[in-house]
């Protein structure tokens, strides 16, 4: 071999050892200066059965504002014109009459009822939103199994998975499930399942200015959920179709479904 | 929209397709029990309908999934329901009871046409004699003995099948009973309530079809079989109506929530499409008419005339009856306190017109399978030997 070759042959080693070399200190100083906090840790399944997540509402509060409509719009990027959450509006006449209206779900709040002409002898708002049920029956119809729970008790679905055939839809008796037609597949609550884990709380409960909405940990005894579930009387919706809601409303009003 | 409705239920999720789908289940279910008439409890006047309500049934089980995957919102992902099954969900058993069912009529018109492919391939060249000997699975012998197996076999799947048929239409019925959410279909009725009109349907589209093709080519009827399938059908009716009115009865008696809620579906939405449309003029016309056809002596011109319009009318009855069922569980608000509207449009990708194709297209490969082995004529084979 000439020495001009062999030149050439130790330059071009020289050029390889430096590019990796390079490459070897990004990667390094990434892992070593990077904010760990970035870098995704996925919980064990254990670390998830420590959780049992659960909703409360204490309807006597809400003021149907819509704020929770808002914020759940914008986080979670829901299609127009349907809902993971969303807000009742029950007024009661001097005639004992009921009117229920949620306009657009209570994403621009209420105005005053056109429809109502009569005295108004009682009025509250209810907000709505997935029961996350125990025994749920959303989970129980799906055929492919893309409706699931989580180990913290939360109901997701897969979207991956979904077939889009719209039985969940049918099968949920509070009308928090939709299908997402520009994905094909069903939608529903998640409980901003992507920040609860972060120690956040749902958006809903963030954007609330009357705290009327509380999440929290049914398996740690000292939480704020358990401790507030211990002290006021509760109800839950429709509790006779047997799914055990982990939605605990505070004021329900039997007119409620 | 009426009263109020939830903010999700604006728009109703299962469309004018998941309507077509049991009814065209129902029509594959009734066509396959006749067959089963005369395969399986020897109803010998039914011979010559017995093959052509076997490969009708065939041609509306071909077609029955074709709404369900127009209706998905993921058809690619269509056989997730058969890799991952979730047993927990009634729908999940949908791709195998489908799957082993038509796996059966396959194979039912298989061995009941394999003397008559065998008589064709005698007679074919070139082509046709190829893909008739590949039709046959290479089995080219005939002789009385494997005739007399050909028709055990077909004896045993018919046998088979009934079961099968009811489950699968029986299935569809309880996917829609098993839903605690909805008071309009929740009701353990509902699946038997579904096999018995899947009966009616199977029966109707049957006359209907045999009356107007006999009419349409000017050849006698067979009259032993139409007076046979006229009063299979008139019991049939009769049994689905009244276990239709019998559940709403019971639920009115009842005076629970329930009806309060039913009542004003049935008075409100529904009060055209099924007060009037299903139960009196669908229902109640076809059972005078019917009974008249069966009680009295009638000339037999005007007798079948009865029949045809009571064919007619009861596969609109039960085509009503899917809709009521399907649409209105749906109008109704889980909120119990209003009503949503649907109307299909034209040419939606769910609208009528797909949904008169995947009801016709059945109908015309009938008529293309009828002009290869014709049905009306006199059977090219005899079973030599049963």
């Amino acid at each position: 071999m000439s020495s001009e070759a062999e030149r050439t042959s130790s330059r071009r080693r020289f050029l390889q050892y430096a590019l990796y070399g390079a490459g070897g200190l990004c990667v390094g100083s990434v892992t070593v200066l990077g904010n760990p906090e970035d870098v995704p840790q996925v919980p064990s399944i254990e670390d998830l059965h420590a959780f049992e997540w659960g909703f409360l509402v204490d309807t006597t509060r809400c003021i149907g504002c819509g704020s929770c409509v808002r914020a759940c719009k914008l986080e979670n990027h829901v299609p127009e014109t349907y809902f993971r959450t969303w807000v009742e509006r029950y007024e009661i006449d001097e005639d004992e009459t009921i009117t229920v209206d949620s306009p657009d779900g209570a994403l621009e709040s209420f105005k005053a009822n056109s429809v109502q002409t009569k005295k108004v002898v009682k009025a509250f708002f209810v907000p709505k939103l997935c029961n996350h049920c125990v025994n749920s029956a959303c989970t129980q119809v799906c055929p492919v199994g893309a409706s699931y729970h989580t180990p913290d008790g939360v109901v997701l679905v897969d979207q991956d998975h979904c077939v889009g055939c719209g039985y969940c839809v049918q099968a949920c008796p509070y009308g928090s499930r939709y299908i997402d037609h520009e994905k094909g597949v069903a939608d529903k609550c998640t409980l901003c399942y992507h920040r609860i884990h972060k120690g956040l709380s749902p958006a809903c409960v963030d954007a609330c200015p009357r705290e009327a909405r509380l999440h929290g940990n049914l398996k740690d005894p000292k939480s704020r959920i358990r401790a507030v579930l211990h002290e006021r009387r509760y109800s839950l919706l429709k509790p006779d179709m047997g799914t055990n809601p982990k939605c605990y409303y505070i004021g329900l009003d039997m007119e409620v479904k | 929209m009426e009263g109020f409705v939830f903010p999700n239920e604006t728009h109703v999720t299962w469309s004018v397709m998941i309507v077509m789908y049991p009814y065209i289940t129902g029509l594959v279910a009734g066509a396959f029990i006749v067959s089963s008439l005369y395969h399986v409890f020897g109803f010998e006047q039914l011979r010559q309908i017995g093959r052509f309500s076997l490969v009708s049934a065939f041609f509306f089980l071909l077609f029955a999934p074709v709404p369900l995957l127009n209706h998905l919102g993921r058809p690619e992902r269509a056989f997730n329901i058969m890799i991952t099954p979730n047993f927990r969900s009634a729908m999940s058993g949908f791709g195998f009871v489908y799957a082993i069912y038509t796996g059966i009529v396959f194979l039912e018109i298989w061995f009941h046409y394999r003397a008559d492919f065998i008589d064709r391939w005698n007679r074919a060249k070139g082509l046709p004699r190829k893909l008739y000997y590949l039709l046959l699975l290479g089995g080219t012998t005939r002789t009385p003995e494997t005739d007399r197996v050909d028709h055990a076999i077909v004896k045993t799947l018919a046998g088979v099948g009934i079961p099968i048929a009811l489950v699968l239409h029986g299935y569809v019925g309880f996917l829609f009973g098993s839903i605690k959410a909805n008071p309009w279909w929740s009701t353990p009725l509902m699946f038997i309530i579904f096999i018995c009109s899947a009966l009616v349907s199977g029966v109707s589209v049957l006359i209907f079809l045999f009356q107007f093709v006999t009419w349409l080519r000017r050849i006698p009827v067979d009259q032993a079989a139409l007076d046979t399938l006229a009063r299979f059908l008139w019991g049939f009716m009769i049994v689905a109506v009244s276990l239709e009115l019998m559940e709403i009865l019971s639920v009115a008696y009842e005076q629970t929530a329930r009806w309060a809620v039913l009542k004003d579906l049935i008075n409100g939405r529904l009060w055209f499409t099924y007060v009037i449309l299903q139960i009196l003029i669908c229902s109640l016309v076809p059972f005078l008419l019917l009974a008249v056809r069966n009680l009295f002596r009638l000339p037999t011109r005007v007798g079948n005339f009865l029949i045809f319009i009571s064919a007619g009318l009861l596969l609109l009855q039960v085509l009503l009856m899917r809709w009521n069922v399907v649409i209105g569980g749906q109008l109704l608000s889980k909120s119990y306190r209003g009503f949503t509207s649907y109307l299909p449009g034209i040419w939606d990708k769910e609208g009528l017109f797909v949904a008169a194709l995947i009801l016709i297209i059945p109908f015309l490969l009938l008529r293309e399978f009828d002009r290869l082995f014709p049905f009306f004529t006199t059977p090219t084979r005899e079973i030599t030997q049963m």
